[in-house]
């Protein structure tokens, strides 16, 4: 495998990549807002302190350990030679950021790091939603940034052995949620269902979200988020001119308006009326699985990416829920995992706009879904299981009878509010 | 069950790496990722499958 070169950089390029880096926080705060709208009004300001905190425990372990794992194209790195090839599996940088001012891409990419290590740590929050302790949500944010997110951030990006074989993820439906998306099935498998979620017969009861202005207030905001994320992640990831960022921009609004529109059909054939929440579901699956290809598929192709990401949250929600027993109040486990997947395998067929073609395009881009499965998913489980084994990351039944909101943190998001329990079923 | 399902995973896995080092690029290699991601997918629903049991056992 050969080794990879950082992409030049200009100074035009350089400053649109920064401007569009930081608003990368807007893709936050969007993901925030839908989880906290789609939890229960007891939970809501629990899980927006939980987005807080894990963002802050992401940024500092990131700091410490997890941008020198990552590294960058063109950085030190460790390689192990076996099969007449030399497979870069991990970063060498400089443990604390140093480097960093030194400015110029790796620069760069080390700010979007350190914004999509605190990404990927919102999302297991969602499907955590209304059980997940708030300590216990730290202390697994601190193994997703130190562990998880660097390590196959450094294959896809870092100049890793993925990057080598030409697996393409310019805005980070990978490294950032698949990542993330795997993590928060684990966390469901790990924490269990919400009490009253299921019936002793094992049928699932409607559990709705409390705000869906919220939801759809994160729609918005993830969408000029996720505007910054896939157009910087082109420049650094893809090497892509800057002029092409146009072209990120119109394929982005398009898969997530195309997966909004036939999430909303979908819903309104089976049910008989739109669902607000699966439609804005719908809409960040697009943006997840067009982070993919972005850079290098036309718009029909990502008009292509976005239907089938809306037609898949829908049955996959009901499918885990139904069918498996998983209980994601998010649904983070379909937009993040499931929609990434879709848009990682998609880069193969449609990617019409690689240069120089792209041969062994679905070798690469199988071997990256592989990994997600039989690496990241195994290690991320692993590791939320033995943190259970140490401090149980559950909250007690008082806990979740009572609200995590006065539970945890001692005072409601909505003091005005009249509390009630009717949603509530001991079992 | 969930054991056996997570070593599934790990040695589909395997299989892609195993596939990516000793295989060139083409069709075969394909073929072979595909295989190691079927045997990945038998991993998968095991491991929901024991997921499933332990909640139905909780209840």
């Amino acid at each position: 495998m050969t080794p990879l070169s950082p992409p030049e950089i200009s100074g035009a390029s350089f400053a649109l990549c920064l401007l569009l880096i930081l608003l990368i926080p807007c893709a936050s705060a969007g993901l925030t807002l839908i989880n906290a709208g789609l939890g229960r009004f007891r939970n809501a300001a629990h899980s927006m302190t939980s987005a807080l905190c894990v963002i802050a425990v992401a940024a500092a372990v990131y700091f410490f350990v997890g941008a020198a794992w990552q590294g960058y194209a063109g950085q030190p790195a460790y390689a192990l030679h076996a099969a007449g090839r030399d497979w870069n599996w991990i970063g060498a940088q400089r443990f604390f950021l140093r480097g960093v001012e030194s400015g110029g891409a790796a620069s760069l990419a080390a700010l979007f790091g350190l914004l999509g290590a605190g990404l990927a740590a919102i999302i297991p929050l969602g499907s955590g939603a209304d059980r997940w302790r708030l300590g216990s949500s730290c202390a697994s944010t601190a193994l997703l940034a130190a562990v998880t997110y660097p390590t196959f951030a450094h294959w896809a990006w870092g100049g890793g052995w993925l990057a080598q074989i030409g697996f393409v993820d310019s805005g980070g439906a990978s490294a950032i949620q698949a990542v993330g998306g795997f993590t928060a099935l684990s966390i469901t498998w790990i924490l269990g269902p919400r009490r009253g979620k299921f019936s002793s017969e094992g049928m699932p009861t409607a559990l709705p979200g409390h705000n869906a202005v919220l939801v759809l207030l994160g729609c918005f905001l993830a969408w000029l988020g996720w505007l910054g994320l896939n157009g910087a992640g082109a420049i650094l990831f893809t090497g892509v001119e800057s002029t092409r960022v146009v072209l990120v921009a119109v394929n982005t609004t398009l898969a997530a308006s195309s997966a909004a529109l036939v999430a909303a059909a979908i819903t309104r054939a089976r049910f008989g009326k739109t669902d607000a929440s699966l439609t804005a579901n719908g809409w960040v699956a697009g943006l997840v699985a067009v982070s993919a290809g972005c850079a290098v598929i036309r718009p029909a192709a990502a008009v292509i990416v976005g239907l089938i990401a809306g037609a898949l949250v829908v049955y996959s929600v009901e499918w885990l829920e139904l069918r498996l027993g998983v209980d994601d109040p998010g649904g983070s486990i379909s937009v993040h995992a499931v929609a990434g997947v879709w848009g990682l395998i998609a880069v193969a067929p449609l990617a019409a706009l690689m240069p120089g073609g792209a041969p062994g395009q679905w070798s690469a881009q199988l071997a990256a879904v592989a990994t997600l499965l039989g690496f990241v998913l195994p290690l991320t489980y692993g590791l939320n299981w033995l943190l259970n084994r140490l401090s149980p990351q559950r909250v007690p039944v008082e806990g979740e009878r009572q609200g995590l909101d006065l539970y945890e943190l001692g005072a409601g998001a909505y003091p005005d509010f009249l509390t009630h329990n009717d949603d509530f079923w001991q079992r | 069950m969930r054991l056996l399902g997570f070593l599934l995973l790990v040695a589909g896995w395997m299989l892609v790496l195993a596939a990516l080092g000793l295989l060139p690029f083409g069709p075969s290699q394909t073929s072979f990722v595909l295989v190691a991601l079927a045997v990945e997918a038998l991993g998968l629903a095991f491991v929901f499958r024991s997921h499933l049991i332990s909640g139905r056992d909780r209840k």
